[in-house]
């Protein structure tokens, strides 16, 4: 039985923009960050440098409760460098606050995956100071 | 009101040798092939030419002497030709090369090909690769209307297919294909098997494009634009590929059926609607993407695209032939842009009547498509035979 895990550190490690350094910062911690708008209160993926709805500037880090929903999901066979052990479930994750990421999710085999499953973030290092966030199915050991 | 298009004639185009590699050949001496072929194929010299579009344009221009002339790094295939038919339509121009071009690019096997792998933070450390992203697109097609892999596999046999049957295309002879062949290939990002996907490829391509009037003095019968569009949500392979995304536009159409709004500006511009369509030489980066876009485009209602490509009308002498070349799947697929240009030349093959295998008898419209919904972007181009 397959149970998808996360990948070992030394794959590809993001670079954090001026923008995001919070984010990833916020993932050493332990934290999953997002931006939320100061006027118009949507949340925001991906660290924008505005808010697309109203144009605010004003986006300021909050912690998500790091509850999700699954979007839609791969299971990858062919790894994208020798780095990644397969098979891995690259997912697209709904948050609770509203907004979506791309993660993967582990914990679980292939087969458990469902739509709309409810997930739980944590971390795992992808190098000696950076950590990704990864689901794992609530309920799931 | 005249239309937009009316005095910009495609005269010449050309594919160089494309094979899985072309040893002694870099992307830049590849383009020169494809261009100076091009060239041939319209009866026309470097000296006429006074444009240069392609990714490699700065290079060519000073390679062949073409300067002093205009050049445009725009290497994406149909906004190429659209940009070269604007150019020749506002006179800025009288005979515009459009070139892609690549080789000696993918070398390291044990990765995916370079082209394929975004680089963003919020998405690198997760192994994704074009596939993936397709795939994530495809999941929610499968989730929401129920598409099943058989139909994905029905549209990977039926390009391969042609592309088997292409002595042009890299994997000529390779088939034939059932879809049992290809559900029986390794798994590579489900729901997508080895050959569901696009090949990587060497090789090269050229079109040219000049006024009527000097079309009327060259040797080949030109091909006509008859509309086109472009449609992007962002840009590729840097955030999720979210099928319900919506952007401002305005027209309620979300990125999973990106290239609609291309389409029905491009049907409107030449006044013909989908059932019009000879041919559908439509961009194959992953057999999902074939479904969708009959979607996409107005060929079938949304949801219906698996059940339509079921009924045989996308196989050769069905209603609406398919990327009849082979596409990227077979025919091939060279660096990150050039198979973009090569869809482009095979609908001007099948207007023309030249096309070296899946000839469609007496083609007056063929649609071609660039991209799709897994890189956020999609383009259309209506190409004819008779003037608009």
């Amino acid at each position: 039985m397959t149970v998808l895990r996360p990948q070992p550190p030394g794959t590809p490690a993001p670079v954090p923009s001026i923008f995001s350094a919070p984010y990833w910062e916020g993932c050493a911690q332990g934290e999953l960050r997002f931006l939320r708008c100061a006027v118009c209160h949507l949340a925001l993926a991906d660290a924008p440098r505005i808010c697309w709805r109203c144009h605010s500037r004003v986006l300021n880090w909050e912690v998500s409760e790091g509850r999700g929903r699954l979007y839609s999901w791969t299971i990858v066979w062919r790894p994208q460098t020798p780095e990644f052990e397969v098979p891995y479930a690259v997912a697209i994750v709904d948050l609770a606050e509203g907004c979506s990421i791309i993660s993967a999710v582990i914990g679980c085999t292939p087969e458990d995956l469902v739509e709309g499953m409810e997930l739980a973030v944590e971390f795992h290092p992808n190098s000696d100071h950076l950590s990704l966030p990864y689901f794992r199915p609530v309920g799931a050991a | 009101m005249t239309h937009p298009f009316r005095h910009a004639a495609i005269v010449g185009v050309f594919n160089t040798t494309q094979a899985r590699a072309l040893p002694g050949h870099d992307s830049l001496s590849i383009a020169i092939e494809g261009a100076l072929g091009a060239l041939a194929d319209a009866g026309l010299e470097t000296t006429d030419v006074d444009a240069v579009i392609g990714e490699r344009s700065g290079e060519l221009t000073y390679e062949l002497r073409l300067g002093p002339c205009r050049r445009s790094i725009n290497g994406l295939g149909i906004p190429a030709v659209l940009e070269a038919a604007s150019l020749i339509a506002t006179g800025q121009s009288q005979v515009v090369l459009v070139v892609g071009g690549s080789a000696g690019v993918y070398t390291e096997r044990a990765s995916t090909a370079p082209w394929t792998r975004p680089t963003n933070e919020f998405v690198v450390g997760y192994g994704m690769f074009t596939a993936v992203e397709f795939a994530l697109m495809a999941k929610r097609h499968m989730l929401q209307f129920g598409t099943t892999p058989e139909q994905l596999a029905t549209v990977a046999a039926t390009i391969r297919n042609n592309g088997h049957a292409n002595p042009e295309a890299v994997y000529f002879g390779r088939g034939p294909y059932e879809p049992e062949d290809i559900l029986a290939s390794r798994l590579i990002s489900e729901p997508f098997h080895l050959l569901d996907c696009s090949t990587t490829s060497e090789g090269g391509c050229g079109l040219v494009l000049t006024t009527a009037d000097r079309a009327a003095d060259l040797p080949r019968a030109p091909a006509w634009i008859l509309g086109g569009g472009s449609d992007a949500y962002g840009p590729a392979y840097q955030h999720a590929p979210i099928w319900d995304f919506m952007g401002q536009g305005g027209q309620d159409i979300p990125a999973g059926y990106v290239g609609r709004r291309a389409a029905r500006a491009a049907f409107s511009t030449a006044g013909l609607r989908p059932d019009d369509v000879d041919v559908c030489e439509f961009y194959d980066p992953f057999s999902f993407e074939i479904i969708r876009q009959f979607e996409a485009f107005g060929f079938c209602p949304d949801g219906d695209g698996g059940p339509f490509v079921m009924d045989g009308s996308i196989g050769p002498g069905g209603k609406f032939p398919v990327t009849t070349d082979g596409g990227t799947m077979s025919f091939a697929h060279p660096g990150n842009s050039t198979q973009m240009l090569q869809r482009v030349i095979r609908g001007v093959q099948q207007v023309r009547g030249t096309s070296a295998s899946a000839q469609v008898p007496a083609a007056e419209v063929a649609m071609c498509s660039n991209a799709g919904s897994g890189a956020l972007f999609n383009d259309v181009l209506l190409v004819g035979s008779g003037r608009p």
